[in-house]
């Protein structure tokens, strides 16, 4: 790159609203911004809690009962579980999917787009058939 | 003596290691499920028993060390794309450092205590 190209300023058009509304990203981009954003929510608040969930639940009986029979009953709880499943579905699909890129496997944009469908419809029908299975 | 902390071989350990954790963590995930798809009905005996047993002890920690080491490849990545300034930056990472180093610990506590 020559030294004029690097220090004329590009023209910048990003923000939030443009991003959701006027820019339309194409699949494999809210695949890996998805990506993101599901590890980023693993990491904090998920990982914690679920350790908090692990922790009581072995403890004791008495602590066992606790998260059984009342605190995975209250709805809060499972829309938070059902996140959790989503978060981690997506994160699982999607990274699969980036293995198998780093190896130039489906590198081609049609095959990089349909895999990239297949990442939201595995992970959501995983999330559906869990909230089933919680509801 | 030169030191180079940039270029193009810069993170490529990082690289490798966020995907060798994850494929140690798929693995040990699609096990879990199968386990928890079993249709037993849990119970705090069967729970107990399960995580008393060596496999799923050593499966769990070799998780949770695998989840610490890709969770700090990654949140590495999204503080350096978004926290732009470096004091800001470190304060972040150290925050990381300690959060995953007390995830670890815990994990150790839940499963020999």
């Amino acid at each position: 790159m020559s030294s004029a190209a690097a220090k004329k300023p590009r023209p910048k058009y990003l923000s939030l609203s443009a991003l959701l509304f006027e820019i339309r990203l194409p699949a494999p981009a809210w695949v890996s911004g998805l990506h993101r954003i599901s590890g980023a929510l693993l990491f904090f608040p998920f990982a914690a809690w679920l350790l908090y969930l692990l922790d009581t639940s072995l403890a004791s009986e008495e602590g066992f009962a606790r998260v059984h029979d009342q605190y995975l009953r209250s709805p809060f709880v499972k829309l938070g579980l059902l996140i959790f499943i989503w978060a981690y579905a997506h994160h699982f699909c999607a990274g699969i999917r980036f293995l198998l890129l780093d190896l130039n496997k489906g590198i081609d944009l049609p095959r990089a787009r349909t895999t990239s469908y297949a990442v939201f419809a595995v992970s959501l029908l995983f999330t559906i058939f869990f909230g089933w299975r919680l509801w | 003596m030169k030191r180079v902390v940039v270029g193009a071989h810069y993170g490529l350990g990082s690289w490798l290691a966020q995907r060798i954790t994850a494929v140690i963590m798929a693995l040990y995930s699609v096990i879990l499920l199968v386990v928890f798809m079993s249709g037993r009905p849990i119970t705090y005996g069967a729970w107990h028993d399960l995580f008393a047993r060596g496999w799923m002890r050593v499966g769990a920690l070799l998780f949770g060390v695998s989840l610490t080491w890709h969770a700090w490849v990654g949140v590495r990545d999204i503080l350096m794309d978004y926290a732009k300034h470096d004091g800001l930056r470190l304060a972040l990472q150290v925050i990381t450092i300690l959060v995953l180093a007390m995830y670890l610990g815990w994990t150790v506590q839940i499963l020999w205590r």
